[in-house]
């Protein structure tokens, strides 16, 4: 616990490196949980042994650690469509001729492809939770969810499980790439303009949902821009559309006349109104301050209520940005990198979301996986139910992500994973692999044999594993609850422990 | 003492019936102890904000899949029911007769809900729907939740609590303030909390059962509970600041252990009358035995499915008939319960579906997703009888009932009315409230 015993030294706001001799095990395990899922035991020491600077190298580069994809091809591409325009008339013939049956079969082949649909998306849902467990990438999968979580869009609207499964692979292609080619991208993503209503915004009618968010909340944030700027990058994005699962522009439906956005004028189209936006000194600040969120601390989302060492450091961030063009990872190799990520105050501090609680505790306990479809329910209970963000807003993180109800599946969730014993609300299965904590204690046991009949350093050890920290009272209690068990360290006696523990308010922090 | 062994499932014993509440007030902080650990009854008009009647109880009760609404509150005087409907439709003799109405009946399995009509406590509000009917399941239970035709944003209620500040205050779980002990907030039956209660900044607890808002650990071995006890009801972390995450951790994990403890106990009390053995019923007689150990709740909320009759619905009889008899008798029974309670006059349930159906029925002697369908409210407090027109059976749109009242004045209603709120922050617009309870 040296981070946390040291006296408090001030914040720093500099992007200055982390001193190698300060990267120990308390900083390798921050790393793994931040720019991470977490680690086992003796993943924190691996790199401990790498050092400070291979350890982040490791991590921004997923593109040389090989990974066996996991594939995609599986999924079908066509289940939902829209109807032709046969079909089209053939229903409004119908519906005129009041010809019920050839109606009431319409609509149950309608039914039966939507249904379909949402079955297909729930082994998307599956197939990407099994992903994060699996990577040996997974600062890729975390930049992932960001962008999911920074694009929001949501299958409950746009109702087509391929259009949703394409967007997470573009957000994975361009994880630790360019910001400007996912803006680029995302203004021709088929799930983004079904999502934000652009696949029928046309020069008569521009409907301005997509422009205000691409502002709002893609890449300058509130007060950076102007009702007009709305009015004017509507109009640049009419005819931005799609086909089937592909991007068309369509010519007809385009605003040619001239425009003014952020500045800019001329007959601009969507790609100058990204141009705009990247040229705009609010863009790369708004994105600094997002990432910084994400991996350093909650800080509130409006910049100006940032506390000042913090926007320093962010305004560093920001600066990273500009001057490698939006390359995204000699922003983050510096973040990572940096004394301000390991300062006691960034610790200890970060409110799991119930991804990383559920993913960070399949790689970090090495328990079963059990069934992903369970954990995809238990996800949903715990309100972050991928490829369904509650609105385009994104999850809020944080505390929003904690209340009475939620803390409970978190605690059975884990009671789930250690023991396969079922939480809320179902059958019970004939699932009964046993959890085996052998692999846990490995460490322990390779540096002091003695230890693992020393009920005493068998907690300390997994309480400065779990939670980083070592609470007094918890440890009086978890040394109680195996002496009165005998005193010996047994595979169920560690079980016992490691669901009292992952019980605790704590463990919802990395 | 067993042997400890988490994965024997074969042997494990439930025992939380043996769990007695002295182990939690022991470690709990007085000012935590809330009065309805007591279970008193609650003071008619007793409020620890003045002006704000806490002892207004609004349940809401969902009807999922789009209630035919047309065979709920039946037209029999309309012709044009008779030619759309064939099949199913309810004949003048076979529904039943409101006073002092013409030309509308209940349908027949509905006799739970023609008591309480015929006893002053039902207000059934007629051709509610909003412009530009939604058919998609999703969607339009949406937007009847986010109270916006968009469908997007936070649900109603959940802006009420909000604006209330109850309980959760500042996006934060507990109360440190021991004069003014948080309400609860709203409680949802059923897996997952609906939309309509998710706020901004309060969340509502939801449980199927409440022998599932618990930790479920415990049920593995017996030695597990006081051990978790310990380290989940622990009030202060030494060297961690209040503002610490940890800190507030903390303190919700304490509410959430009282809590669970708190609605247990309520709900393990036995109702005063007799429910019918049905999940709708099920649920109700649990929200009447937390209404009746004085929970702060003001909100509770239910759901009965199915209602997506496209085939073979029936008429007065049949699969329909049976999702209304069940309504109705739990319904009944709720109100029965609360009136043995004494709480009957403190508590408006108010009865909605996303959508009606079609008027005219399918090939599949079903009908399709429609628009406007009736809402019922419900409780002594209610202008009783019908609010606004039956929609018109002539004057169609596109073979689809045109609604006459829009549901937000509803909901207007049950927030400046009853829970005495602000409606127009809440709905962000201005909607009239129906003049639908009495006094208001």
């Amino acid at each position: 616990m040296a981070s946390l015993a040291q006296p408090a030294t001030r914040l720093p706001n500099s992007i200055g490196r982390l001193r190698d001799d300060q990267f120990g095990y308390d900083q390798a395990r921050h790393l793994l949980w931040r720019a991470g899922f977490g680690g086992t035991p003796e993943q924190i020491q691996t790199l401990v042994g790498w050092g400070l600077e291979r350890s982040v190298d490791y991590l921004v580069n997923p593109s040389r650690v090989p990974f066996d994809d996991a594939r995609t091809g599986k999924f079908s591409s066509s289940i939902y469509r829209e109807a032709t325009e046969a079909e089209r008339q053939a229903y409004r013939r119908a519906l005129q001729e009041r010809d019920e049956d050839t109606l009431a079969r319409l609509r149950l082949e309608r039914q039966r492809r939507e249904r379909s649909d949402r079955e297909q998306m729930r082994e998307v849902q599956k197939w990407w939770l099994g992903r994060m467990i699996e990577t040996p990438r997974p600062l890729e999968e975390r930049m992932t969810l960001f962008w999911h979580g920074h694009f929001a869009t949501s299958f409950r609207k746009v109702e087509n499980s391929y259009h949703m499964l394409r967007q997470n692979e573009f957000f994975r292609e361009h994880a630790l790439g360019n910001f400007g080619d996912l803006l680029f991208g995302i203004i021709r993503d088929p799930a983004m303009l079904a999502y934000l209503d652009n696949q029928r915004s046309t020069a008569r009618q521009p409907n301005e949902n997509l422009a205000r968010e691409l502002m709002e909340l893609f890449s300058l944030g509130e007060g950076n821009y102007t009702e007009r700027d709305i009015k004017e990058g509507a109009r640049a994005l009419t005819g931005y559309s799609f086909e089937g699962n592909d991007f068309v522009f369509v010519d007809r439906n385009h605003d040619k006349g001239s425009k003014s956005i952020l500045g800019k004028s001329g007959n601009l189209d969507g790609d100058d109104f990204v141009r705009a936006i990247l040229e705009s000194r609010a863009c790369s600040r708004f994105i600094a301050l997002k990432l910084y969120r994400h991996f350093v601390s909650d800080v509130p989302l409006a910049y100006d209520a940032v506390p000042a060492d913090r926007r320093t450091f962010i305004n560093r961030l920001a600066a990273t940005m500009l001057e490698s063009r939006y390359e995204l990872r000699p922003v983050l190799r510096r973040l990572l990198l940096s004394e301000h990520f390991y300062h006691p105050s960034n610790m200890l501090e970060q409110i799991k979301s119930p991804v990383q609680l559920v993913v960070g505790s399949v790689r970090s306990l090495l328990t079963p996986v059990r069934d992903l479809a369970i954990l995809n329910d238990a996800l949903d209970l715990m309100g972050q139910s991928l490829f369904m963000p509650p609105s385009v807003k994104g999850w809020d993180g944080g505390r929003s992500w904690i209340n009475t109800s939620t803390l409970f599946v978190r605690q059975n969730i884990m009671a789930y994973l250690l023991t396969g014993r079922l939480p809320q609300g179902y059958a019970r299965s004939a699932e009964t692999q046993r959890y085996d904590s052998e692999p846990l204690l490995a460490e322990l046991a390779k540096a002091d044999p003695a230890a693992m009949r020393d009920p005493g350093k068998v907690v300390d050890y997994l309480l400065r594993f779990t939670l980083g920290r070592m609470p007094t009272d918890a440890r009086e209690t978890l040394q109680g609850f195996i002496t009165g068990h005998g005193g010996r360290i047994t595979g169920d006696i560690i079980t016992g422990a490691l669901m009292l523990v992952t019980a605790m308010p704590e463990y919802q922090l990395c | 003492m067993r042997q400890f062994e988490p994965s024997a499932f074969t042997r494990r014993q439930f025992l939380w019936q043996g769990l007695t509440l002295a182990s939690a007030t022991a470690a709990v902080p007085a000012f935590l102890q809330s009065s309805a650990l007591g279970l008193p009854m609650p003071v008619a008009g007793a409020s620890a904000i003045p002006g704000v009647p806490e002892d207004h109880v609004l349940v809401v009760i969902q009807l999922s899949g789009g209630n035919d609404g047309l065979n709920t509150v039946v037209p029999f005087g309309e012709d044009a029911y008779y030619r759309a409907r064939p099949g199913i439709a309810i004949r003048q003799e076979q529904a039943l007769a409101l006073q002092r109405q013409q030309g509308v009946g209940l349908h027949p399995a509905l006799g739970g809900l023609k008591d309480l009509y015929d006893e002053g406590m039902l207000t059934i509000v007629q051709g509610v729907g909003y412009p530009n009917p939604n058919r998609s399941h999703f969607v339009s239970m949406d937007i009847w939740h986010t109270a916006d035709t968009n469908a997007t944003g936070e649900g109603w209620l959940g802006r009420y609590f909000d604006s209330q500040c109850c309980g959760y205050g500042k996006g934060e779980s507990g109360t440190s303030d021991s004069t003014n002990p948080a309400s609860q907030p709203g409680i949802a039956i059923g897996r997952t909390a609906p939309l309509a209660m998710e706020g901004r900044k309060t969340k509502p607890v939801a449980f199927e059962t409440p022998d599932l808002f618990r930790w479920t650990g415990q049920d593995v071995h017996e030695s597990l509970l006081a051990p978790y006890r310990e380290v989940t009801m622990r009030t202060e972390a030494a060297g961690v600041a209040p503002e610490n995450n940890a800190s507030f951790l903390m303190r919700t994990a304490l509410d959430a252990q009282i809590n669970s403890d708190l609605i247990r106990k309520a709900v393990a009390q036995r109702p005063l009358v007799e429910y019918p053995r049905t999940q709708l019923g099920q649920q109700l007689a649990m929200i009447a035995s937390m209404i009746r150990a004085g929970l702060k709740t003001r909100v509770y909320y239910a759901s009965h499915g199915g209602f997506d009759t496209h085939a073979g619905q029936g008429g007065a009889q049949g699969s329909h008939a049976r999702l209304l008899e069940t309504y109705a008798q739990a319904l009944r029974a709720f109100y029965r319960d609360l009136a043995a309670q004494e709480n009957h006059g403190r508590v408006l349930t108010m009865t909605f579906s996303e959508f009606g159906r079609r008027v005219g029925q399918n090939a599949s002697g079903g009908t399709d997703h429609g628009t406007a369908a009736p809402v019922f409210l419900a409780g002594p407090m209610v202008r009783a009888g019908l609010a606004n027109e039956h929609p018109s059976m002539k004057n169609l749109d596109n073979g689809d009932l045109r609604y006459s009242t829009d549901f937000r004045t509803v909901y207007a209603a049950v927030l400046e009315h009853w829970l005495k709120a602000d409606s127009k922050a809440i709905l962000k617009g201005t909607y009239r409230p129906m003049r639908v309870i009495r006094n208001a």
